[in-house]
């Protein structure tokens, strides 16, 4: 191997984890790609980040990016936001990796709360970041009790959850972390993503990699899966919808964030997506606020 | 008295028996060196409701999770009619058929509604799982037979959603029964079900589950160290005392002529007002 033009100021081993480490990554990766949806177990590192930080996602990213990776990083669908630049710089600098905000160009993603807008590709590796891999544990908090539901498909409690909401609500309420199954087989949680981008999630030709550094799981749902969003016969499920279009590029079937603009009431929506939505401004669309000042952040703050 | 007793033609209907739904051969769970309860048999028929009593430590609750599949007994042999295998023993059956038979087939009544309910989750919802478990996906459905049994156990049904939490004592129990029941099992297993509740409730849950078990011909092993919990709701007695079966019997016969000295001593300690 030459040597790299950041070797001196690199202290660490080449992606930060030691050989082995990632090494045994990979073969929970393996495991879980295997068998899609089910939470493959792995000694998960302490990272020079606190969990609940993305500490999962890191460890997958480090154990499968190699010199010729490009490397995207987004929290919330924005690459702009502080998580998203502090762990695309530590990749840069660990793993020497070009990033890119584009959506098309990146083969790595790393990913909190969101599926890109783009379509993905052959080739491409999402990796979330997932607080919580387990979707039964609100219900049901004892772990060989889980294990069990797991190994014996007994997923009728995870309906329990869907009844309160739909008692609660009239309708099922629940926008994030909603609940899937993966080829007819194992439960799984989306991590942190809105329901929104569940049906992406099915028959995508990238690869999804989910890892929880604090709850030592890695599972995965290869490209082309089948991924079903657990519903009622009589209340079937649904994504969100907005009355508004993205106010600075016009979009309609895009993820809207409400930003609060002042103390009067005044509010915008917004593409959650950055890259998507700067994209689109580019090619000449427009929303009704187009030119506000939120729209000039579309470049990497220095 | 021995188990011999119990295989005899049916005492009260005289008739032909009736296959049986549960059959307990020698029975025998031990903690090391403590016996939990030693070589307990006998048979249970559909519409059946059998008592167990004794005092604390005789090996009551130990029998019943031994009969519940909860606990793997040290010796003997725990049979159920399953309605997929026939008479099976219920440990020879693999992990996931046993506990699909435990939710299709049976119901577990706990002492404490805390250990049988789902505490963060409404009434309603507790209710309705049962029916989530064996598959059923339509919510419309599912509400309103969970509105319906709670009319049956007597509850306010404009109460549905609220949490256990905030139920009394004994609606919690109703909630629990109502949910051990709602699925058709048939059998249900009780561990001391009135326990802890004021007397004038405890007659209102009791005449409640007499009700609904006579309704439905459920059958019935109901755990109990209360002798007018046992003559109200029993058929037949078990009466266990460190860990054997001392007395077998129709309720009445053993409560008014009970012949074992330790049944005698527990029949009498009964206060009387």
């Amino acid at each position: 191997m030459t040597a790299r033009p950041n070797e001196p100021e690199r202290y660490y081993n080449y992606a930060y984890l030691d050989e082995q480490t990632k090494r045994m990554i990979r073969r929970a990766i393996l495991k879980a790609l295997a068998i899609p949806g089910y939470q493959a177990p792995f000694g998960s590192r302490e990272m020079p980040v606190p969990y609940g930080w993305g500490t999962g996602g890191i460890q997958l990213t480090a154990a499968i990016i190699g010199p010729d990776d490009v490397y995207k990083c987004i929290d919330q669908g924005a690459d702009d936001t502080t998580n998203a630049v502090s762990i695309r710089r530590f990749f840069a600098q660990v793993a020497d990796v070009a990033t890119t905000e584009e959506t098309a160009e990146a083969t790595i993603i790393q990913t909190r709360h969101r599926i890109p807008e783009k379509g993905l590709t052959e080739g491409q590796v999402l990796v979330f970041q997932v607080p919580q891999p387990e979707p039964l544990r609100g219900l049901e908090a004892r772990e060989t009790e889980t294990r069990a539901m797991h190994a014996y498909e007994e997923y009728g409690l995870q309906y329990v959850s869907l009844y309160e909401s739909v008692a609660a609500h009239g309708y099922i309420a629940s926008t994030v972390g909603y609940p899937t199954m993966i080829e007819e087989r194992y439960l799984m949680s989306p991590s942190p993503i809105p329901k929104f981008d569940n049906p992406k999630l099915g028959q995508n030709p990238a690869i999804l990699l989910f890892g929880a550094g604090r709850e030592k799981r890695i599972y995965a749902v290869p490209p082309y899966t089948n991924v079903r969003s657990l519903d009622f016969e009589d209340h079937p499920f649904e994504t969100q919808t907005w009355e508004e279009d993205c106010a600075l590029c016009g979009a309609q079937e895009s993820y809207l964030d409400e930003v609060v603009l002042d103390d009067s009431g005044e509010r915008m929506f917004v593409c959650s997506d950055s890259n998507f939505c700067a994209e689109r401004r580019a090619a000449g669309h427009a929303g009704p606020m187009a030119g506000h000042q939120l729209a000039a952040l579309d470049k990497e703050p220095a | 008295m021995d188990a011999a007793v119990l295989t005899k033609p049916h005492p009260t209907s005289g008739m032909t028996q009736a296959a049986p739904l549960l059959r307990v051969s020698n029975l025998t769970k031990s903690y090391g060196h403590v016996v939990g309860c030693r070589d307990v048999s006998f048979e249970l028929r559909p519409g059946e409701v059998l008592g167990i009593v004794g005092e604390s430590g005789s090996g009551k609750t130990t029998l019943l999770n031994a009969i519940s599949g909860k606990l793997p007994p040290s010796a003997g042999k725990v049979e159920f009619d399953t309605s997929r295998f026939g008479l099976t023993d219920i440990y020879g059956l693999n992990e996931p058929d046993r506990r699909r038979m435990q939710r299709e087939e049976w119901g577990f009544v706990h002492q404490n509604p805390r250990d049988g309910l789902r505490m963060r989750v409404s009434g309603g919802a507790n209710v309705a799982e049962p029916l989530m478990n064996l598959g059923d996906r339509h919510y419309g459905r599912m509400r309103a037979a969970t509105i319906e049994w709670l009319e049956r156990v007597e509850l306010d049904t404009r109460r549905i959603d609220d949490k256990p939490r905030n139920f009394s004592g004994g609606m919690q129990q109703r909630i629990q029964v109502a949910r051990n029941l709602i699925h058709g099992p048939r059998l249900v297993f009780m561990d001391e079900p009135t326990g802890g509740l004021d007397v004038s409730v405890q007659a209102r849950l009791l005449d409640l589950l007499r009700e609904l078990v006579r309704d439905l011909g459920l059958a019935v092993i109901i755990v109990t160290h209360d002798m007018a919990v046992a003559r109200l709701m029993a058929d037949r007695l078990l009466v266990m005392k460190s860990g054997f079966v001392v007395e077998t019997g129709l309720t009445d016969q053993v409560l008014d002529d009970p012949q074992h000295p330790y049944t005698q001593l527990l029949v009498s300690s009964v206060l009387q007002i």
